[in-house]
């Protein structure tokens, strides 16, 4: 749920797109609906005295004006900084007498809210998140004191290597589409918001009609259920959403930017695929492979093991609500940089050209399936799979049927997959580094 | 709630920890809640205790193995610790510690090229391992039914490796990669070296984990191999394993696996050379062109978890929380909300080291201010402590947030593992560490000041990290 995920191709928020559970009766999902008709997903544990609860709204970054980008990320930034009659410092001195991390954060599609909880302070950390949603204060201290550490990041962010190659990635894929405006915004937008811009921009996202909820721990649904209305009842039924254009993914291009220092960034870039499309797990086998977290894929082995080029290389499917992308990344030596481009595309090649091998998909499917249950093992994970789970819309079921669906994945299907992600396309190459770079890149 | 750039800026004290893959860990000592050996504290009652239900045991070569049983999901966190870190490396050799790191994943006589990590991934397991200044460690994630297997192939390369040259010169090109990538690529982190080369002058915690790039280079197989018969043996080692497992069957488990190793070595008593007392003033100002957000920090050496006596850690862990954690805590307070002339300012307490820590304070300065103005604030706030202690409310609160801290760190049975493995490998016991919450309590307003006035009372040593000299007036800079 990192604000930079959409800027950092290599973390995990989308991960759990493509995940699923091994060992399905550990995690019993209890549909819970309040009075007032508000749903939560519960996973009841109470081992440990602690809540946890995730939810998000439909409607992230992307949702920013044009010219006041950053503006959802600001919101997330001054929401728990005052509400109702507590002034900002107030609501925070209260968060921490009570030991209850209340936060939020905005990705390009979701804005999301986290709580965390001693069961012993459960009424009183659902007090301070209803007050947070309903009552929010935007007074202009908190305001300018976020804006003044959002541009100071801003600046910092502009002399950082990888930041600069996945803002040329992305304006080369995309074009200006809203998921490219970076989620801080700029310089310049930042600096122009305004309270009252958090007003609008509050109200037009945060509704009843957008939200999912998940909710983890030392809590029972008969618990739970009044405190959804509590929490969550106050807010207006619909969402005002701008409708985000589909992404138009152009590949192909290479683009580079001089910096100086020690290592090239290499970062590429391909039209993906949907999370609903019926070829999404036979794409995410086929990532896994190629490019997956682990110590095994394709890239990793011959980038990494046989040549010593970069410490980390890989690729992920990204797959957002306006269109799906394929991202990929390393870091070299900039004698090193074009070397490293022709064995990562050589490994594209093999790919489409051969596949992968039965024993290979095997090995891809024990991992993929044999792994599913370790992002169960904590309330703070379940939390959030709960959420990310709803959102995807596969089914309150997908949790039992997921390693199904990776188990039937064949090596047609994997190579059908390579094809169509593959098959025809060039990616765009993105390159900041050292001045060598480009040259030594065009020399071959 | 900070916003996450600015989180960034935040300096990571800990010394670099290294990991093998891009999702390398960062060793945090953050939640750490260890002490140091000899508390008379009377035995906390059991709903205090941190992780209650943990089992320990030392098997016959030595190894020393702790289950933390943990049944909500049916999956195993199984980790090994060396006491071998970076400040255990023989002279002009820094980074071998983290070198044999990676060579570890190489293979082993009758597990080859790589074995063991391709099992754990046909098994849908994740792993990974990490190395600081005291410790090495290596980590799966498995469905429970592997863990014996996990057993039997750690405790085989603990004895077993195998290493060529064909594998050796092209890791230590990743190493090097490595070092570029998470040292010479970021300007902090390359103040950050330089200050803590400064810092401990003599004690081998001043070189980096990850080695001076010409000592990597300078490494090679034979190194990696002398290192490695000298410290990897059972009875340096620490096993834990936290999860859906009973005690006794890991028993059973650990002595058919590792309890067939044979003590390889005598690694003997850690006896680094100490930091002597300097006297005068130490500062290290770095200007970068890749600097847009200037930052100072104070740092000081100070005791640890492992060299502190009577409650002193606890004391200086709840200091380094009233005077710069949390949203209410003195320097965010005063500079930030108050005087607005910072954009940012903390505190910090290194606690989990074997030897001597550190303890440090920090800011960045708000469009229009300066580091000057850091530094008095920073030194003012200092000497209001030294001067009148905290207040009873203020160490009301802190204490109650540490604790709260702790019940949090047992959602996660892999912070478990890691908060006892550290603590394992850098002179604490098990005890320790599950009554810390009890000596937390016991800690006063008195203690705190003496603390301070104790190791914060001399001069800093003070790093600056800098904007490129401007040509002309600066005026221009500070506007927002």
């Amino acid at each position: 749920m990192s604000v930079t995920a959409f800027l950092k191709p290599l973390v995990t928020a989308t991960a759990f797109l493509g995940a699923a559970l091994s060992t399905a009766q550990a995690v019993e999902i209890q549909k819970v609906t309040s009075p007032g008709g508000i749903e939560a997903w519960l996973v009841e544990d109470h081992t440990i005295p602690l809540i946890a609860m995730n939810f998000s709204f439909e409607g992230g970054a992307a949702q920013d004006p044009e010219d006041k980008q950053g503006l959802t990320r600001l919101l997330a930034a001054t929401l728990d900084e005052g509400a109702g009659d507590l002034s900002s410092q107030a609501f925070q001195a209260r968060l921490e007498e009570l030991s209850v991390t209340l936060r939020y954060d905005t990705g390009k599609d979701y804005f999301y809210g986290t709580l965390r909880t001693l069961t012993a302070n459960r009424d009183e950390a659902f007090n301070l998140a209803e007050m947070s949603l309903n009552k929010p204060r935007f007074d202009e201290e908190p305001v300018q004191r976020m804006k003044t550490q959002f541009i100071a990041g801003i600046r910092q962010s502009e002399q950082d290597p990888s930041e600069k190659a996945s803002d040329l990635l992305y304006s080369s894929l995309l074009g200006d589409h809203p998921y490219t405006w970076k989620t801080e915004g700029t310089v310049e937008s930042q600096g122009s918001l305004t309270p009252d811009d958090l007003r609008t921009q509050y109200q037009k996202l945060l509704a009843k009609d957008g939200v999912t909820i998940g909710v983890v721990g030392d809590i029972d649904a008969a618990t739970l259920a009044p405190a959804l209305d509590k929490i969550f009842g106050g807010l207006p039924e619909k969402a005002d959403l701008t409708p985000v254009a589909d992404l138009i993914v152009s590949s192909g291009k290479t683009v580079s930017a001089e910096m100086n220092v020690p290592q090239t960034q290499i970062l590429f870039g391909l039209p993906g695929i949907m999370r609903d499309d019926p070829d999404y797990q036979a794409a995410y086998v086929m990532n896994h492979i190629l490019g997956g977290g682990s110590f095994t894929s394709w890239l990793y082995e011959e980038v990494r093991e046989k040549r010593g080029l970069t410490y980390g290389v890989g690729t992920s499917l990204a797959p957002y609500n306006a269109g799906g992308l394929m991202i990929g990344s390393a870091a070299t030596r900039a004698d090193k940089a074009d070397e490293s481009v022709q064995v990562i595309q050589e490994q594209f090649k093999r790919m489409t050209e051969q596949g992968p091998t039965q024993a290979e998909l095997d090995s891809a499917k024990k991992y993929l399936t044999g792994s599913y249950a370790l992002r169960f093992d904590s309330s703070a994970k379940i939390a959030r799979q709960l959420v990310a789970l709803q959102n995807a819309d596969l089914g309150i079921d997908y949790f039992e049927r997921r390693n199904a669906e990776i188990e039937a994945v064949t090596l047609d299907d994997v190579k059908k997959a390579a094809q169509r992600l593959l098959g025809d396309k060039t990616p765009t190459i993105a390159l900041v580094g050292p001045k060598m770079t480009k040259k030594d890149a065009s020399g071959g | 709630m900070l916003p996450t750039p600015l989180r960034n800026l935040r300096p990571t004290w800990t010394h670099l920890a290294c990991a093998a893959m891009i999702t390398g860990l960062m060793a945090t000592t953050a939640v750490v809640p260890t002490a140091r050996a000899e508390s008379v504290a009377p035995p906390a009652p059991a709903a205090e205790l941190f992780a209650p239900n943990l089992t320990d045991f030392t098997l016959d070569n030595g190894l020393e193995v702790v289950v933390i049983p943990d049944h909500r999901a049916p999956v195993v966190t199984h980790m090994i610790w060396y006491k071998a870190g970076s400040a255990d490396e023989p002279e002009g050799q820094s980074g071998v510690a983290h070198f044999l790191e990676h060579l570890m994943f190489k293979g082993t006589k009758d597990h080859p090229d790589g074995e063991f990590s391709k099992t754990v991934a046909e098994l849908g397991g994740q792993e990974n391992a990490f190395t600081t200044s005291d410790y090495t460690g290596y980590f799966q994630r498995v469905a429970k039914e592997h863990l014996p297997l996990m057993m039997e192939l750690e405790a085989d390369r603990m004895e077993n490796l195998v290493l060529t040259d064909e594998v050796v010169k092209p890791e230590q090109q990743v190493v090097l990669e490595e070092r570029r990538m998470r040292v010479d690529s970021e300007p902090s982190s390359r103040l950050r070296e330089a200050l803590t080369a400064m810092l401990y002058v003599n004690h081998p915690y001043g070189s980096p984990v990850i080695g001076w790039q010409s000592e990597i280079e300078a490494l090679n197989k034979d190194s990696a191999i002398s290192f490695y018969d000298r410290f990897y043996t059972p009875n340096n080692a620490v096993v834990v394993i936290a999860g859906d497992v009973e005690p006794e069957d890991v028993k059973a488990l650990a002595e058919k696996t590792y309890g067939k190793v044979e003590r390889r070595a005598e690694p003997g008593a850690r006896m680094r050379p100490q930091e002597p007392t300097l006297p005068g003033e130490r500062r290290i100002s770095m200007s970068d062109p890749r600097v847009t957000q200037e930052s100072i920090s104070m740092n000081y050496i100070v005791p640890s978890d492992g060299t502190g006596e009577a409650l002193e850690p606890e004391a200086l862990d709840l200091l380094s929380y009233i005077l710069g954690d949390g949203p209410t805590s003195r320097l965010h307070k005063s500079a930030v909300l108050d005087k607005k002339i910072a954009i940012g300012a903390g505190a910090y307490y290194q606690s989990g080291s074997l030897d001597d820590g550190r303890f440090g304070l920090y800011a960045s300065p708000a469009p229009g201010h300066d580091l000057a103005e850091m530094e008095a604030l920073l030194k003012s706030e200092l000497q209001s402590i030294l001067d009148n202690g905290v207040t009873e409310e203020e160490l009301a609160k802190a204490k109650q947030s540490l604790v709260a801290q702790a019940i949090f760190a047992q959602d996660s049975q892999q912070s478990l593992a890691r908060i006892f493995g550290a603590a394992l490998t850098t002179g604490q016991t098990v005890k320790d560490v599950q009554t810390w919450p009890q000596r937390i309590s016991e800690v006063d307003a008195g203690m705190l000041q003496d603390v301070a006035r104790k190791y914060l009372s001399g001069p800093a040593v003070t790093g600056l990290l800098t904007k490129p000299e401007a040509p002309t007036a600066t005026s221009e800079d500070k506007q927002g």
